[in-house]
């Protein structure tokens, strides 16, 4: 699983600025499903009404401690090794942000649990 | 105008045939298709006996649906069915009495909706759907399914028998599907209909006219979903909208001496305008509700190349719609004219790049791919990469292709 932490795109960005990150973003992600490497295309996480539930039930808003780490999404995709996993990592659109990260993790399945 | 009961009753074939077969199967049950065949078959042997001594009937049509429901009142009455589990099937003491065949309009495209549904039943392999489609739904004879598929008339039976085995092991029942099962049923019509419509577009038959009628069978029974309320959904238009958009094209993928002409090769003035316009009409239909359909992508794609010009607004359009179309679903078909689009947005180098990740080593269509995007950055490079798919390819058309490839390759070199 990649999963892409980045600043809310909306808050420093034109939409025209966002929409050549959604297009870049598909280029990215056309080019892994074009490998036949891709598991899904995930969900993108909303900045909007977002909430952060803490132990003893303490509710507070987002962002969430450094706005650069927040989770804005993730992609599902298959690698042989962390390596390749980290390649096609180095691919995406959200590491043009200084600061923005992508973390590759592997997905544990059921019978490991 | 067909003259003559030798030319009209092969016409008549085709269009009658899967009718009166749908409507019988809807009457017996499709457990009893063999039964529903050889009666539809037997009415043309009545007509290829009578016709040419006794001329033909003012309506041919009504002659054979005549013909058709005699030979099934005949057959009712020997009892034959009855015998079998059909009596109990039966479920009007009247029409139990009657036997009366309704081979009304309505009746017809009734049956035929629900013969596209049991034929297209998840449960079947699609080779078998395929074959059977084309006997019962388009009434193309053993001969001219083998020639469709390069094989030969023994192959075609035993696939068919098969086929129809497992009509009647999987206890399919010839029912329009309920509210709740229409779309996923209607998802493997429309698979069926799809692999039918490319099962006449890419056939390597050399009939042409054979594979231009399945196209057009393709298309009519697509048409007839589209006319049933519940069928005539979105995603049934934005197939239809491809399969014109395809169809167009067909006059001009072949020159005077019968070989293959290239896409950016094609004389734009033979592309049918008819047929366009109706794609486009039909893929503005399509363009309701929320999901989007691999149809749909591949709908906008074929749109996209009914403008010859290069530009990049339509390179850009197409790249992204191949991108939208491999997430949905990975075929290495996709995963080459992505990449071919991305030549044309990016560069060769870029799409160089890209194309050496795709890992499609045993496919030809890959190294002309490579061939194509190294012609011009390095032409040695190119040379052996087309080398590499003419050893690879398999059919005529496809060294034909890559040797003109090569050619251009070598006066270059």
């Amino acid at each position: 699983m990649l999963i892409f932490r980045h600043e809310d795109g909306s808050k420093v960005a034109s939409p025209e600025q966002i929409e050549i990150w959604m297009k870049q973003t598909m280029d990215w992600i056309g080019s892994i499903a074009a490998q036949n490497k891709l598991v899904n295309t995930g969900n993108g996480l909303s900045f909007d009404d977002s909430r952060v539930v803490k132990f003893g039930n303490v509710v507070t808003n987002g962002p969430f401690g450094d706005i650069k780490e927040t989770i804005g999404g993730y992609i599902m995709i298959k690698a042989e090794s962390v390596d390749e996993a980290v390649q096609f990592a180095k691919g995406s659109p959200v590491l043009q942000g200084e600061g923005n990260t992508v973390e590759v993790r592997k997905i544990v399945h059921g019978a490991k649990l | 105008m067909v003259q003559n009961s030798k030319q009209l009753i092969p016409h008549l074939f085709r269009l009658e045939f899967s009718k009166i077969t749908a409507v019988l199967c809807k009457r017996f049950g499709i457990d009893h298709i063999q039964v529903a065949e050889d009666i539809a078959s037997e009415t043309f042997a009545v007509a290829l006996e009578t016709w040419p001594r006794h001329g033909i009937p003012p309506d041919p049509v009504a002659w054979l649906y005549q013909v058709a429901a005699n030979r099934t009142r005949n057959y009712l009455k020997r009892g034959r069915i009855f015998s079998e589990k059909i009596a109990d099937q039966l479920t009007s003491p009247v029409e139990e009495q009657n036997a009366e065949i309704d081979l009304s309009g309505g009746n017809i495209t009734d049956s035929q909706l629900r013969m596209l549904f049991a034929l297209s039943h998840p449960s079947i392999p699609s080779e078998a759907q395929i074959g059977l489609s084309l006997r019962i739904l388009c009434g193309f004879g053993i001969d001219e399914i083998a020639n469709a598929f390069l094989t030969n008339k023994q192959t075609i039976n035993k696939r068919l028998y098969r086929a129809r085995e497992k009509l009647r092991t999987e206890k399919v029942q010839l029912e329009f599907p309920g509210d709740q099962e229409i779309h996923e049923r209607l998802d493997t019509v429309l698979k069926t209909l799809y692999l039918l419509f490319s099962e006449g577009y890419h056939s390597e038959s050399h009939e042409e006219v054979l594979r231009k009628d399945l196209c057009l069978e393709a298309m009519r029974l697509t048409h007839l979903l589209t006319e049933n309320e519940k069928t005539n959904q979105p995603k049934v238009y934005a197939l239809l909208s491809l399969m014109c958009f395809h169809t167009s094209r067909f006059e001009a993928r072949k020159n005077e001496k019968g070989e293959m002409v290239l896409y950016q090769d094609q004389d734009q003035t033979r592309w049918n305008q008819q047929l366009m316009a109706r794609g486009a009409e039909y893929l503005n239909k399509s363009a309701r509700g929320s999901e989007i359909s691999k149809y749909h992508l591949e709908a906008n794609i074929a749109y996209w190349h009914t403008i010859k010009e290069d530009t990049s607004e339509k390179w850009n359009n197409i790249l992204q719609l191949y991108n939208q179309l491999l997430v949905i679903e990975y075929s290495p078909m996709a995963a080459l004219n992505q990449t071919y689009a991305l030549s044309k947005v990016n560069g060769k180098q870029k799409a160089i790049t890209e194309a050496e990740k795709l890992n499609l080593k045993g496919n030809h269509y890959y190294f002309t791919l490579l061939g194509e995007l190294y012609t011009g950055v390095n032409n040695k490079q190119a040379q052996q990469h087309f080398e590499k798919a003419r050893d690879l390819a398999k059919t005529t058309w496809d060294l034909q292709v890559i040797e003109t490839k090569l050619e251009k390759i070598y006066k270059k070199g």
